[in-house]
């Protein structure tokens, strides 16, 4: 076993907020994925909101302390060597404070200082190692380890996988990516259509695969939202798609939530369906569609699965 | 600099006479069309610097004008007239005036750092972006934006009690916009989910929002935001030139300076 994916067999796991909220089934069926791979989840310890798309927007060092916080825990109380987060604006947030704290004096300065004034040990940058529920079924079981353990194969089904912004931009906090083979690609991210293929998908060729959804103004600006939605349905309807594949719980609702805002507001109805990367995994692991959250989900993911005898 | 994609000239400096004859040559119509000059006097030498005090807008003396952020852009591409690279260069320019013209949309931005991506100078053009709709809300020249409602009470949840929870974010945002909760397609999503809502993922819906989630212990570490964050916003405030309040004009150095 290589030294990445022992330590990637167990790691420190921060759901955060959404993941307990309209996120649920990606909550869910993370957890039901790790269990079926036989790969083990320690939940971070009163974890915090790592700040997500808002608070930056209030104070960016802010942001940096709360996201911080959540390493800190890992590190200190935790001993953990990893921190896993599924939801692309958690590690995202996690990524830029390992950075920020590792090439700024400034941001590490604010953090010691609201540190110092909350009573907890400040996070030093090198301690946690930030992956995305990607790397961790990428790294931790690989594409051979899944394709053996598939009892229920996706043939058939026509995937468009949908990455969002966060898991890639902006470059200089994701080190590691853009390093050759084997490696994540910023531009072209690959991870989520290696999984699946490996479940069996067959991975349309989808041109929009780090657009945004507009998830920061999904209800500040919904007209400029629901329009950069109804490009991606459409686009992947255009390229074949029967469902959106997603890795992150903002753009996921966010496409939900829009595919029925273009649909009652515009007129323009779409019919391709969203589910989460973990639930299609799940699914082709043999768990039931219920026991991922299907049922969870506002699009009817469940017709698109029963129309290619899946589920 | 040319300006490929923005035209300095004005709709309403293109003068056209119905009727003319000059010279006892007749110039009607599109024959007598001439751009009416102007002369901008009003430069805002403050202005670079103002911006660049704000979190976001540190980098924005890098930029080399090449365009790649609109180019990228993920607004632009819906609306022509959001332009990250003409505002950068009418604010190191001073042009405020200029920069006014489009003060209603520059808080469209959606973060999605595509033009950080691309940027080769590292302006971080989406920081500027940011500290620039921040710095037009702190001048009084717009009111806060949808945008800077629904992070003010999003983050206010988070300080304290270090989490979120979405209901209430929600709810508290269209309290705040003034806007109905009831709106047609967010009743359409309800009935969907509901359609197939399991009893116990209602009653799970049902806790957190009369139970808020909270960080135990999280007192301290509130307070310890909450002073920080008065400090910087005092600090922004002063960092303006003029240091006036809201309201009086685009710098408090006078009224309206100039013509647009």
């Amino acid at each position: 076993m290589s030294e990445t994916k022992s330590r990637y067999q167990r790691v420190a796991y921060y759901p955060g907020c959404a993941l307990e909220g309209t996120g649920h089934a990606y909550n869910r069926s993370t957890k039901a994925v790790g269990k079926a791979l036989g790969l083990e989840l320690d939940e971070v310890k009163n974890w915090n909101c790592c700040g997500a798309m808002e608070v930056k927007n209030v104070d960016p060092k802010v942001q940096t302390y709360l996201s911080s916080r959540v390493l800190s825990i890992a590190a200190h109380e935790m001993k953990a060597d990893v921190v896993m987060a599924p939801c692309n604006g958690c590690y995202h947030n996690l990524k830029k404070a390992e950075h920020d704290l590792a090439h700024d004096g400034a941001s590490r300065e604010v953090v010691a200082a609201i540190a110092g004034k909350a009573g907890d040990k400040p996070y030093e940058a090198g301690t946690v190692e930030t992956i995305h529920a990607l790397d961790w079924i990428k790294h931790g079981i690989g594409e051979a380890g899944l394709k053996a353990r598939v009892k229920n194969s996706l043939a058939g089904l026509k995937v468009a996988n949908y990455y969002g912004c966060m898991y890639t931009r902006p470059r200089h906090i994701f080190p590691e990516k853009d390093k050759g083979p084997g490696t994540e690609s910023t531009s072209k991210p690959h991870f989520m259509d290696d999984l699946l293929a490996a479940a069996g998908a067959v991975n349309v060729d989808f041109p929009l695969k780090t657009a945004c959804c507009g998830g920061a103004h999904t209800l500040s600006d919904s007209d400029v939202s629901t329009r950069l939605v109804l490009n991606i349905l459409r686009a992947a309807e255009a390229a074949g798609a029967d469902v959106i594949a997603t890795e992150c719980p903002t753009c996921h609702s966010g496409l939900e939530m829009h595919q029925v805002r273009a649909e009652k507001v515009l007129g323009q109805k779409t019919r391709v369906k969203m589910l989460y990367f973990t639930q299609l995994l799940g699914v082709a692991l043999g768990l039931s569609p219920r026991a991922v959250g299907v049922h969870e989900n506002v699009s009817d993911g469940l017709e698109a699965l029963r129309a290619r005898n899946i589920a | 600099m040319p300006i490929h994609e923005v035209s300095l000239i004005r709709p309403e400096n293109l003068k056209t006479h119905e009727k003319l004859v000059m010279d006892g040559v007749d110039v009607s119509g599109h024959w007598s069309t001439f751009i009416e000059s102007r002369v901008v006097t009003d430069y805002n030498e403050a202005l670079e610097e103002e911006i660049s005090a704000l979190p976001g807008g540190e980098h924005i003396h890098r930029c080399w004008q090449c365009g790649s952020c609109t180019n990228s852009c993920t607004v632009n591409a819906v609306n022509p007239d959001f332009n990250p690279r003409y505002w950068i260069y009418l604010i190191r320019l001073g042009m405020e005036s200029e920069l006014l013209r489009d003060k209603d949309i520059i808080w469209q931005c959606v973060s999605c750092n595509k033009c950080t991506y691309a940027c080769p100078r590292d302006v971080f053009p989406e920081g500027v972006m940011k500290a620039t709709a921040h710095w037009l809300e702190l001048q009084g020249h717009t009111p806060k934006s949808s945008s800077t409602l629904f992070d003010e009470e999003f983050s206010e949840q988070v300080f304290a009690t270090g989490k979120i929870e979405e209901g209430r974010v929600i709810r508290g945002f269209f309290a705040r916009t003034g806007q109905p909760l009831r709106q047609e397609w967010l009743i359409e999503m309800a009935r969907r989910l509901a359609r197939k809502m399991p009893i116990l993922m209602g009653m799970r819906m049902a806790f957190s929002a009369v139970f808020r989630p909270r960080t135990r212990n999280w007192a301290r570490t509130g307070a310890a935001i909450g002073e920080y964050v008065a400090q910087q916003e005092a600090k922004h405030k002063a960092s303006l030139s003029s240091g006036s309040p809201p309201g009086q004009g685009s710098n408090g150095r006078g009224p309206e300076r100039g013509q647009r």
